[in-house]
């Protein structure tokens, strides 16, 4: 690692002016960052630790929306969130190992936007609204492109609030070794629509499959997505698996979450 | 900078640089080596320790980030006598080498209270429990400690016999 000072503020106000001086960045659960900072593939002068700040963490309900503050780790959000959502409570139960979640948060998996994170999946296909210290941003216009979101120098991501459809259900297919997604499938299903997100497969990061949504708002069933398939263009191909072998995944598990709520 | 620490209920002030691992101030500043550094980066969970009862990789932690939690590493597990869980993997042959077994230890007293609390997993049939220590829960809840002599099924015995009887 590089040299770096290390601030540890215990308010959100504090941590924002401290965010707002040149070279601050700011760390959260560092279950990505920390590697990323061994590896020497980050250089902040001063981190600034979000992890004491009372007020970044907690689960409410607000209406037909489930709010989930931005330090909440993925443990405490299984445990607050499986009475009133269980589909995201079950996406965060899977997310790494019980020692990640543990650390890891949801602000700093949603600000970091890797490829394969799975609450961007869950965001996407509730129609999420991503807060940050500045301003309310819809989940489809947060998420930018690989590792790329919304986020100016300086903002942080202070809660996440999500619609809470009548059910959901995240289908994830796992590279074993990083229990990261080579090919993941949220479906939420509300009212009146359907909401359909993909992580894992493509080199922009998670993405919504309106072809899907589209097919399923009309016909909640398999027999729907009859020849439904997701284009290779744009997709990882790497050591765990060609683009085809992630469409073919994704329409697969696709089709095991509807199967599932049908 | 000043971190003060509590491990194995003994108070700790260090004084370290900000980069320090709390793997790190564990095994080369307080020299308690029992935790072990397997990857260095979350994915062998062999450096798995207790903070406030909750299993952590302690490579994926900084020790400053830890002011004024208590940390329990495998040598606070036993008190002059081997704890049930030491005792069942050595009745068990729940290692071969041994050197993931201290962060098995840690982690399967941190998952063994976590059932106690009526943490369902992602593998469990209700959510309600009580959660039967098959091999899919075990699998499933240990799933961040890697064994490369594999000895899985004596790690699972192991626990399971502790499991039980709590």
């Amino acid at each position: 690692m590089y040299d770096f000072e290390l601030a540890r503020p215990t308010t959100l106000a504090e941590a924002l002016e401290m965010l707002a001086e040149e070279g601050s960045d700011p760390l959260s659960g560092g279950q990505t960052l920390i590697p990323s900072l061994r590896a020497r593939l980050a250089m902040p002068e001063r981190l600034v630790s979000l992890m004491h700040i009372d007020e970044l963490k907690g689960i409410e309900q607000r209406g037909d929306a489930l709010h989930v503050k931005g330090g909440t780790t993925h443990a405490q959000l299984v445990h607050g969130a499986y009475d009133i959502f269980p589909g995201l409570a079950s996406l965060a139960g899977r997310i790494g190992d019980p020692a990640v979640r543990t650390r890891g948060t949801i602000g700093g998996s949603v600000a970091n936007n890797d490829p394969a994170a799975c609450y961007p999946a869950a965001a996407l296909a509730t129609g999420a609204t991503i807060h940050t210290s500045q301003r309310e941003v819809a989940a489809d216009d947060f998420f930018l492109g690989l590792f790329e979101t919304a986020l100016e120098e300086g903002e942080i991501v202070t809660g996440v609030t999500f619609p809470i459809p009548q059910a959901s259900a995240y289908e994830k297919f796992i590279q074993p070794a990083s229990h990261f997604a080579l090919a993941a499938v949220f479906v939420a299903r509300f009212d009146t629509r359907v909401g359909v997100a993909v992580t894992g497969a493509s080199e922009d990061g998670a993405f919504r499959w309106k072809e899907a949504e589209a097919a399923l708002t009309e016909d909640f069933s398999v027999a729907a997505l009859e020849g439904l398939s997701l284009p290779e263009q744009g997709l990882i191909a790497d050591v765990h698996g060609g683009a085809d072998y992630r469409a073919r995944m994704a329409g697969v598990m696709l089709r095991r979450a509807v199967a599932a709520l049908a | 900078m000043q971190i003060d620490l509590t491990i194995n209920q003994k108070s700790y002030s260090l004084e370290l640089d900000s980069r320090v691992t709390l793997l790190d101030a564990i095994r080369e500043h307080v020299g308690l080596t029992g935790s072990k550094k397997g990857c260095d980066h979350g994915q062998c969970g062999a450096c798995t320790v207790l903070v406030n009862g909750r299993r952590i990789n302690a490579c994926l932690s900084l020790a400053a980030m830890h002011d004024g939690d208590e940390i329990t590493t495998v040598e606070g597990l036993s008190d002059g006598e081997l704890s049930p869980l030491q005792a069942a993997f050595i009745k068990e042959d729940g290692f071969q080498c041994g050197y993931c077994t201290p962060g098995q230890l840690c982690s399967a007293t941190g998952m063994l209270q976590e059932i106690s609390e009526g943490w369902p997993s992602h593998v469990s049939d209700s959510l309600d429990g009580p959660y039967e220590l098959s091999e899919a829960e075990l699998s499933e809840r240990m799933s961040g400690n890697l064994c490369r002599c594999s000895c899985y099924p004596g790690i699972n015995a192991a626990i399971r016999s502790v499991g039980e009887k709590a």
